[in-house]
């Protein structure tokens, strides 16, 4: 029972870093209706600033989040006004193709420019174990846990308590009706992603501290989980990508513990296809249909 | 002689004429043995880019798991020829990877053929990549280690032959009454349910075409390479596939054939730069989607039949 | 026996109920109006007979050739392969299309020689191509759109793509035929020329005819009944002179005070 609960910990504190990834996806598709594919680079690019500053800096944790938030949102921004905003009245596929070769890009150009090695992070805190009886927690855990409820509680202050977050929730439910509003919808759009990127950017470096290693591959992976989470959770539900989150990191988690480790990523997969099959919009999506 | 006479005269005049060429460059030395690798590259590439384009293009399913199909064409004939190193294993091979990549198609199809646009796009990824993770997990396939020693059956003849054949079948699919019904499912399923075409089914039928090929030439990857493992099948391997396709443009067969030559061209010229070649081909893929997302040929095609048409039109003007 | 029968059907989206307990029967060769003001849910009924949207409750059955056939529950093509055809509101036309490729597609359900043989060639699939090119020109022909065949559809002028959008539901060879506004957005003059098509199709390709319309003198004119629907429900049925005349209609068209 003290191992389940220990794996229960553990897949929690995987699972928050998926849901700060997730945060980003959702956001971008409620607004936009675009897989950001890049997202997962934005992530891994969050990683490297933040090993970056920790190393020839000297500097720790919270100021290198802080500065990797900063750089991941720059990005992002970038990223939608160069290669996003021309394509806003594309197709779809046109959209999804172009953030694939984005992602291309970014990784294969940190491959190019860093290497493809893996390096160790940085071990900015020395690593305790807290045992709780029923199970132990580590503080790099309750660091990941302290990060991603306080990045969560100031996204929903944000979209909820603010003037640009009333905007983010009108465009997301009908641009032009926004624009007609006088709300300035590519400000609104830019500001989506300045957000869902910093999110990343803050998963990037939890990453690194968790798994203590990073490499200019990491934001594969990881990126589609989360996109996975954001999917199960109901995809363009902000609370629905923290939900989904958890849900990927435990299951994740409990596969390695009590499963084949070789099968971890597999199972994402299957309750991707499955999700989509019995109930698409996610747990707490609703359904809507094409109007003819 | 009837047009549909000189059509097929055209189209195997062409055929001998393109396999005159590059034997005649082989043996005058043109096409050394490095270049022959580069041109079964290309000839491969033909095989996925053209199967990838029915589905992507004809029946406008994005479809990210195109690698994954290969996978099992690639590992049903490297199975079988390691049991009976001759061409009958081959041909075996290629039949078993077929019927298998048919198979499996059909089985993910039935679900995920409902999804729409993006979703139908993640969920081929997902099934891609699970087709990877069961490859890497099997006995029979040797987990990550692959296969090595494969019988070195394919030679760049039979894979011209057998393009040629991928591309007649994906010509006359496409322009036939079935190939119409695929793209109206393509342009608006909603008017094309409200005519009685039953929209699942040919996105199925071009769905299964394009995997089917797909094993086709995964066979020939196996036994020209004659080693695979399951890191060659993976996502990457999938976006190279798409990357031609929307280079060439969605929906034209000619184009995905021409991308398919260019790039394999450029592979081979770029060979020594590793991830600056990647970013190449990234940034072209972000510069066509946002200045010409249809791709270099559009819908467009280079017809035997419209030869005609045009030397007609020609004659009458003047 | 009518050749169209709805009995109580029934659409709620959530909790609004769309279409409520509508009873209706159609003859065969009967060519029928469906009027009613904005939102009385005259789409969303052709929709359901459409399978487009599934029925909360009620039944459709259709009876034709002596076979009685439920609608309930059928997917939008096997209605239509059952012989129901219709246009669109906001015309739905293969747009980055040829007009005779909309118009083969049209005949491509009952035509239809299969994936194999039109991959391998086989004779009868050079034969069946000749065939349908020959039947999708005549049709094309009593439109006057055969100029038109190699034509985009989305560069047809705007009446003609109306005009394709019934020759393709026409190409399917249907038993009945739903057309939805084909009016919509054409002069006086064009919807005078529309109307006389229709009654000539009507009684050419022996066809019942079911219409929404939004203006008066087409359904006047052209119908020989009109049901008239109110917030969901029926809410008069008759003769255009009944209609013209029923209190109901004039209320709800004109408001309370007439």
């Amino acid at each position: 029972m003290s191992s389940f609960m220990q794996q229960v910990i553990n897949g929690l504190s995987l699972g928050s870093i998926y849901a700060l990834i997730a945060l980003g996806y959702t956001m971008v598709y409620g607004i936009i209706k675009l897989i950001n594919f890049a997202h997962g680079e934005i992530f891994m690019i969050g990683a490297f600033v933040g090993y970056a500053t920790i190393q020839f800096l000297n500097v720790g944790l919270v100021p290198a989040l802080i500065v990797a938030m900063a750089a991941s949102a720059l990005l992002g921004v970038i990223i939608e006004r160069v290669a996003y905003r021309p394509l806003r009245k594309s197709s779809r596929i046109t959209a999804l193709i172009t953030a694939i070769g984005v992602s291309y890009l970014i990784q294969n150009g940190m491959i190019q420019w860093v290497g493809p090695n893996v390096r160790p992070f940085p071990q900015v805190l020395s690593n305790v174990r807290y045992d709780l009886g029923l199970f132990s927690i580590s503080s790099i855990q309750l660091i990941i846990f302290g990060t991603a409820i306080v990045l969560m509680v100031a996204l929903q202050l944000i979209v909820h308590r603010t003037k640009m977050g009333k905007a983010m929730r009108a465009v997301s439910m009908d641009p032009e009706a926004a624009q007609l509003m006088g709300i300035n919808v590519n400000h609104v759009i830019s500001f989506t992603f300045m957000l869902g990127s910093a999110l990343a950017g803050a998963g990037g470096v939890l990453v690194g501290l968790f798994y203590n290693t990073i490499n200019p591959m990491m934001g594969f992976l990881p990126g589609l989980k989360a996109f996975i989470a954001a999917v199960l959770g109901g995809i363009g539900i902000i609370p629905g990508a923290m939900l989904g989150g958890v849900l990927i990191g435990l299951t994740e988690t409990m596969v390695v513990a009590y499963g084949d480790s070789l099968l971890r990523d597999a199972v994402v997969f299957v309750i991707l296809i499955l999700i989509l099959l019995v109930r698409p919009s996610g747990i707490l999506g609703k359904t809507t249909k094409e109007k003819v | 002689m009837s047009k549909r006479m000189k059509t097929i005269l055209v189209w195997v005049g062409a055929a001998i004429l393109g396999f005159a060429l590059i034997q005649i460059a082989i043996l005058t030395g043109w096409i050394t043995r490095y270049y022959e690798m580069t041109l079964m590259l290309i000839l491969i590439n033909i095989m996925l880019a053209v199967g990838l384009n029915l589905i992507v293009g004809i029946s406008g399913q994005l479809s990210l798991g195109h690698a994954g199909f290969m996978a099992i064409g690639a590992y049903t004939t490297g199975i079988v020829t390691k049991m009976m190193p001759n061409l009958g294993g081959f041909a075996l091979g290629i039949l078993g990877g077929v019927v298998l990549s048919g198979i499996v198609a059909y089985i993910v199809g039935i679900p995920t053929l409902r999804l729409k646009g993006d979703y139908l796009a993640i969920a081929t990824l997902g099934v891609g990549e699970i087709i990877r993770i069961t490859i890497l997990n099997l006995d029979i396939t040797n987990g990550a280690r692959g296969l090595s020693g494969i019988p070195k059956l394919a030679t760049w003849y039979y894979a011209y032959i057998v393009a040629l054949l991928i591309i007649l079948v994906a010509a006359n699919y496409v322009n036939s009454s079935p190939g119409r019904a695929t793209i109206s499912v393509r342009e608006d399923e909603i008017a094309a349910e409200s005519l009685g075409i039953n929209t699942k089914k040919y996105k199925m039928i071009a769905f299964m075409i394009g995997t089917m090929t797909a094993a086709v030439a995964g066979s020939f990857h196996a036994t020209y390479y004659q080693l695979i493992v399951p890191s060659q099948f993976d996502f990457v391997r999938s976006i190279d596939i798409l990357i031609m396709v929307v280079l060439g443009g969605m929906g034209s067969l000619t184009g995905s054939i021409f991308a398919a030559v260019f790039l394999g061209l450029l592979n081979h010229f770029l060979a020594d730069y590793g991830a600056f070649r990647v970013i190449l081909y990234a940034i072209a893929l972000i510069l066509v989607m946002i200045f010409k997302p249809s791709g270099l040929f559009g819908r467009k095609e280079i017809k035997a039949s419209k030869l005609f048409n045009w030397k007609k039109k020609e004659a009458s003007r003047s | 026996m009518s050749i169209l029968a709805v009995e109580k059907l029934t659409k709620q989206f959530g909790g609004l109920t769309a279409v409520s307990e509508i009873d209706l029967a159609i003859q065969k060769n009967e060519l029928v109006g469906l009027i009613g003001p904005n939102g009385a849910g005259k789409t969303t009924f052709f929709n359901l007979l459409t399978g487009v949207y599934k029925p909360t409750e009620g039944k459709i059955t259709m009876n034709v050739d002596g076979k009685s056939v439920s609608l309930v529950g059928k997917r939008t093509d096997q209605i239509a392969a059952a012989g129901v055809a219709r246009t669109f509101q906001n015309i739905r036309l293969f747009k980055q299309l040829t007009v005779l490729d909309n118009v083969l597609i049209g005949l491509h359900k009952k035509n239809n020689i299969g994936t194999i043989r039109s991959i391998l060639r086989f004779p009868s699939f050079f034969k069946m191509e000749d065939r349908l090119r020959k039947e999708a020109l005549e049709l094309l022909a009593i439109f006057d759109l055969e100029d038109s065949a190699d034509v985009l559809a989305e560069n047809l002028p705007y009446g003609k793509q109306r005009r394709l959008e019934i020759v393709r539901a026409l190409a399917t060879k249907p038993a009945l035929l739903f057309l939805d506004e084909p009016a919509a957005g054409m002069n006086p003059q064009e919807s005078a020329e529309l109307t006389q098509l229709i009654k000539k199709i009507q009684m050419e390709f022996d066809l019942t005819v079911i219409l929404i319309e939004h203006d008066m003198s087409v359904v006047m004119n052209v119908c020989e009944r009109i049901y008239v629907l109110e917030y969901g429900r029926l809410l008069a049925e008759g003769t255009p002179e009944e209609i013209r005349s029923n209190p109901d209609v004039l209320r709800a068209y004109l408001g309370e005070e007439h």
